[in-house]
């Protein structure tokens, strides 16, 4: 394993608020290059919204955050746009533009920041798709593939210019388990023979455990815990064990309510009654 | 409207400023843009702009029949196609087409997350979404009006002549003595500023989309109110400036 002790990405006491909510709380740890770091934690836990702070989608209320040695909170366009390139992000929902291809989507990257010619291109798309197992896909539009091809397909363009650093959001969910394992291969093949570094956000332990070089566990914007996937697997706190056994009885809350989940500015608690005169009042 | 104002601010700085730092915009979008906005309305162009040709022959005519003074019908089906109908009601057509499908279209991308996908892989939304659309619009609304200017007086020839005592010459005569080149420019005018209105409008809608499919059709039937607003408000106010003095 050629990992070393640069970092690629330092946060450092980030903190978010939405309204009085706060979904980030104080958090700091560092990536270090050719790691595959798994940030784990239940759903609406910050997890995502942690991602998005760190590629510079949001801005975080106070604290920094530094992607190869830059800060990215207080830059301008330019500037992340010169840092984007150097990454690659993996959407949830695989965020494929629906207008193009499955290969024109892969080609995008491509097309967009670098001179290749166009049989060079037509080459390094075939080659990623093959990559996350899809042959002869490239003609079909995103919407007549299934949910789990889409998300293949995410990450065939998320690799297209062959990033150092890659960011997955859940890059297993809806995928079968021989998918899952050719996903976790891939991300395993590329952190240790390209150097790449992956993190990755997800709730499948099995995949978790089998690519993590290093563990972050969430809990209410905070980290619970954090260290090798030995570390984690013998970890003392009953939430941690409750998590990554996934038993259903243990300290972790069962319900959330809206006040722990997502803060809406606009989403204000009503009576259910309220629901059928809902239409009346939205219409413009 | 902040929204409204620094999203026309961007794209003056991408169409005008930023092709001269290097980062020139992608053509071929364009075209696709312009096949879509302006090349597959002509069909709906073209009945409307006859149909209102049409009118306003039979409607000069009326008026026109009870003082014996038919030969003025061509001075009125030019005069008011190439200043106000033409113009206006070409820009309605395409807002109903056009700026509602952009919106809904963007406002698609914007919830299924499209947009911010792109801004991660350093590709600016605007430059490659909005830029595009832009420049076909800015292009294809006044060459649509023209094409509606051209049909709309070929309807009101075919009121004098099948129905009328007016002849063809005559006709041809009569629409061309009464329009001079200001009425056609002050038509061109107009058109472009509603282009520059219906896109934005629809561009900036799509934009700001928030909460899935019920946003996106709120954003739709927002884009398409207010820009018929704005095109027939600023109209008038055109309609002022040019002719009311």
């Amino acid at each position: 394993m050629n990992q070393t002790t640069e970092a690629v990405v330092e946060v450092t006491n980030l903190f978010r608020k939405f309204g009085d909510r706060t979904v980030i709380d104080n958090l700091s740890f560092t990536i270090y290059r050719g790691e595959t770091l798994v940030i784990m934690g239940g759903s609406g836990c910050g997890k995502s919204t942690l991602l998005r702070h760190i590629i510079g989608v949001m801005k975080p209320t106070s604290g920094s955050v530094k992607i190869f040695g830059q800060e990215i909170t207080t830059m301008n366009d330019v500037e992340i746009a010169e840092i984007r390139r150097r990454f690659g992000m993996l959407f949830q929902s695989g965020a494929l533009l629906a207008s193009l291809t499955v290969g024109e989507n892969v080609a995008l990257p491509l097309l967009q920041h670098t001179d290749l010619s166009a049989e060079e291109i037509d080459e390094t798309v075939t080659g990623k798709l093959q990559m996350v197992g899809l042959n002869g896909f490239n003609n079909l539009k995103p919407a007549e593939i299934s949910g789990g091809m889409r998300k293949r397909v995410g990450l065939a363009r998320a690799l297209a210019l062959d990033p150092e650093l890659l960011f997955s959001d859940e890059p297993t969910s809806g995928l079968d388990p021989i998918m899952t394992a050719v996903v976790d291969k891939l991300t395993l093949e590329l952190t240790k023979d390209e150097g790449m570094t992956a993190v990755v956000v997800t709730h499948d332990m099995t995949s978790a455990f089998r690519i993590a070089t290093r563990m972050i566990m969430l809990g209410r914007g905070r980290i619970l815990a954090q260290g090798t996937p030995d570390e984690i697997r013998t970890h003392p706190d009953p939430e941690v064990q409750q998590f990554i056994n996934g038993e259903p009885d243990g300290p972790m809350p069962l319900n959330l309510s809206q006040d722990d989940h997502e803060h809406h500015p606009h989403v204000k608690a009503r009576p259910l009654v309220a629901a059928r005169h809902r239409f009346r009042h939205k219409m413009p | 409207m902040k929204n409204f104002l620094r999203l026309n601010a961007s794209l003056l700085y991408w169409v005008l400023v930023a092709p001269f730092k290097g980062e020139m915009f992608k053509i071929s979008p364009i075209f696709r843009q312009m096949v879509s906005i302006g090349v597959r309305a002509t069909p709906m162009v073209a009945l409307t702009a006859f149909s209102i040709g049409v009118t306003l022959a039979m409607q000069a005519a009326h008026s026109l029949q009870e003082l014996g003074a038919e030969i003025y019908v061509p001075d009125l089906v030019m005069v008011s196609m190439l200043r106000e109908m033409g113009p206006v009601l070409i820009a309605v057509i395409v807002i109903g087409r056009s700026g509602s499908a952009v919106a809904a279209e963007l406002g698609t991308m914007k919830v299924s997350e499209e947009i911010e996908a792109l801004e991660v892989m350093a590709i600016n939304p605007i430059s490659y979404l909005i830029v595009p659309r832009f420049i076909a619009m800015l292009v294809m609304l006044p060459a649509l009006t023209i094409l509606g200017n051209y049909i709309g007086v070929f309807g009101g020839w075919a009121v004098c002549h099948f129905a009328l005592d007016v002849t063809t010459a005559g006709y041809v005569l009569r629409a061309l003595e009464s329009a001079n080149t200001w009425d056609l420019y002050s038509g061109m005018i107009k058109s472009f500023v509603f282009a520059w209105i219906i896109i934005t409008i629809a561009c900036n809608a799509g934009l700001h989309v928030e909460g899935g499919a019920e946003g996106v059709g709120q954003a739709t039937t927002q884009a398409v109110v207010q820009s018929l607003l704005a095109m027939l408000v600023s109209n008038a106010i055109l309609t002022s400036i040019f002719f009311f003095k």
